[in-house]
């Protein structure tokens, strides 16, 4: 099935408002890296290169011809196998990678969490990476005062909060990055594989604010492998396949044409770890 | 929360295909502007972070520069004979410590936009904060090196030779101290101010040079010696080859550090060739390196 034969279809749960207002609008997007051959372009290869006439650069279409668009107050999960694009997607909607072709709208303040801990520097307090955090994520300097004890007190690790950021376990630091994330208020939030982030208590508390800020109306866009939480979160579901939009529609019926796609029986494994 | 209020300033943003161009100046130098706190707070992070497993901690800012200073008057006054002077000594540490702040431009700089790979790509912010934040750091460390100077400056003024002292049993005499203040010193800070423009176009530029040719980083330390020694810091500009004179035309530093020499130390005004010449390349540099910057930090994402 592909996208333009698909029917936008939106699930009405019973509390969440779907604006009219369309939060993201993709149209025949295309995203095409060129990459050098070479992991990094140095003058000697360059020279061989060129005695041998051969040209360094190779193009890989990362998303061909996607068009779909995101009311406000969406939670769109986004499935796929690993290199289907959706990190690229992610990253054009955010900004960072230009498209190649095609034309993405963004109305209203995206904050990404493409990657724990951006910005951060390990030889620094918590307190110190908050606040680096923060103006990195594009807080400003009054909005980060503001919100810099919630910020704190949401990743609750104690004293470590005043260490340098090496004596931490890789959970604490996800936890404190996930914090100053979910902390930017943003209309619009992008979330890559970051939900399984520290232990249960944590979790549970993560959640619990994903549905907060779902509650006041921001939008969300959801990678994640855990198909579970694909479905628990999202009022739709797109699905990727090689850089193309193979579906748009209701959690559960993309995640089962997804899943059968992949010949993946939906056991509970699957459901947790695909 | 009013939800009709929010829906005002939403801010609306629009992605099309970037065909190697600039984007809009306006926004662009707005956006700049407004995520002016994080390039600082990114800099004064890395201060931070350099030193924080130190015993001296941040009293390096000072102390490599008084080291760097000993090493040389151990080169010119002790090595070389002593025959110097306070003079030639003041000269050559403005002139290093000025020469310093565009080297570590120069070599953070070119690191900012490739080293800051996890930033540029998963943050969406002008990518000139990078190198500008390069720039910064290195002010910093700068900042310090004037009081070393000041102190220097302050002990010829009142304790250098004021008359010909010669030795009574060897006749020799040593040179008399000019170093002495005066009003034409202030003129130093435009003179800073224009290598401070050169720095920002300068930072702009190895960054992007080194996002396409890695091999930057690694060249850097020779041609910066080499620039080193090219450069009136090491010996003063009239004690040039000839030759080497008619090239210093292009040299950026020529003009630049002359300029900055006179002032700070000689306290003479500069020529105004010297002037213009340092105007243009401040001007020069900044425009082609931060144009070239912008009109292709979109695609430093998929480069590295």
């Amino acid at each position: 099935m592909s996208h333009d034969e698909d029917e936008m279809v939106i699930p009405q749960l019973a509390d969440r408002v779907i604006s009219e207002e369309i939060a993201v609008s993709v149209s025949d997007l295309d995203v095409t890296y060129r990459t050098t051959l070479e992991k990094r372009p140095t003058l000697k290869q360059a020279i061989v290169r060129m005695g041998r006439g051969k040209r360094s650069v190779r193009t890989i279409e990362a998303l061909k011809d996607v068009t779909f668009e995101v009311p406000r107050g969406t939670v769109l999960g986004i499935v796929g196998h690993n290199g289907a694009g959706k990190s690229t997607l992610m990253r054009t909607i955010a900004g960072i990678v230009p498209p190649t072709r095609g034309r993405v709208e963004v109305t209203g303040r995206t904050s990404t969490l493409l990657s724990l801990g951006v910005g951060f520097n390990r030889a620094l307090t918590g307190r110190e990476n908050i606040v680096l955090g923060g103006l990195a994520a594009g807080l400003t300097k009054e909005e980060l005062d503001e919100r810099y004890e919630q910020i704190a007190d949401f990743a609750d690790i104690g004293d470590f909060i005043d260490m340098p950021m090496r004596s931490y376990s890789s959970g604490m630091g996800a936890r404190l990055a996930f914090s100053v994330a979910v902390h930017l208020d943003p209309d619009i939030l992008l979330i890559d594989e970051a939900l399984s982030t520290g232990d249960a208590v944590f979790k549970e508390k993560a959640a619990q604010r994903m549905q907060e800020l779902v509650d006041n109306s921001s939008t969300m866009l959801l990678i994640s492998h855990a198909l579970r939480t694909i479905i628990n979160m999202s009022t739709e579901v797109i699905w990727l396949d090689h850089g193309k939009l193979m579906m748009q529609g209701d959690p559960e019926e993309v995640v089962d044409a997804y899943t059968e796609f992949v010949h993946v029986k939906k056991t509970t494994a699957a459901m947790n770890d695909m | 929360m009013s939800r009709a209020a929010a829906t005002q300033d939403r801010p609306k943003q629009v992605y099309l295909p970037h065909r190697a161009g600039l984007p809009r100046l306006t926004t662009y130098v707005a956006t700049l502007w407004s995520r002016r706190h994080f390039a600082a707070e990114l800099s004064s992070a890395t201060m931070r972070a350099a030193h924080t497993n130190t015993f001296f901690g941040q009293f390096w800012l000072v102390i490599s520069p008084a080291l760097n200073a000993a090493v040389y008057f151990m080169l010119v006054n002790v090595i070389r004979g002593g025959s110097a002077g306070p003079d030639f000594f003041m000269h050559l540490l403005a002139g290093l410590f000025a020469f310093t702040f565009i080297q570590t431009v120069v070599t953070n700089g070119a690191d900012s936009v490739v080293k800051g790979g996890n930033l540029v790509l998963n943050t969406a912010f002008p990518l000139l904060l990078l190198p500008f934040s390069a720039l910064r750091t290195a002010f910093l460390r700068f900042l310090p090196t004037m009081g070393i100077l000041l102190a220097f400056f302050v002990y010829f003024d009142y304790f250098g030779p004021h008359s010909d002292s010669c030795d009574a049993i060897t006749g020799a005499c040593s040179p008399l101290n000019t170093i002495h203040f005066s009003p034409v010193q202030f003129l130093a800070i435009p003179a800073f101010a224009l290598l401070f423009v050169f720095a920002m176009g300068l930072s702009a530029l190895m960054a992007t040079l080194q996002v396409y040719f890695r091999d930057t980083s690694q060249l850097l330390p020779y041609a910066t010696r080499i620039w080193l020694y090219l450069s009136p810091v090491l010996y003063y500009a009239d004690q040039m080859q000839p030759w080497m004179l008619k090239l210093e035309v292009l040299n950026p530093l020529f003009p630049m550090l002359t300029v900055w020499t006179d002032t700070l130390i000689r306290g003479v005004m500069p020529s105004t060739a010297m002037w213009l010449g340092s105007c243009a390349w401040a001007l020069g540099s900044l425009l082609v390196g931060t144009f070239w910057f912008i009109s292709r930090e979109r695609e430093f994402a998929v480069r590295i």
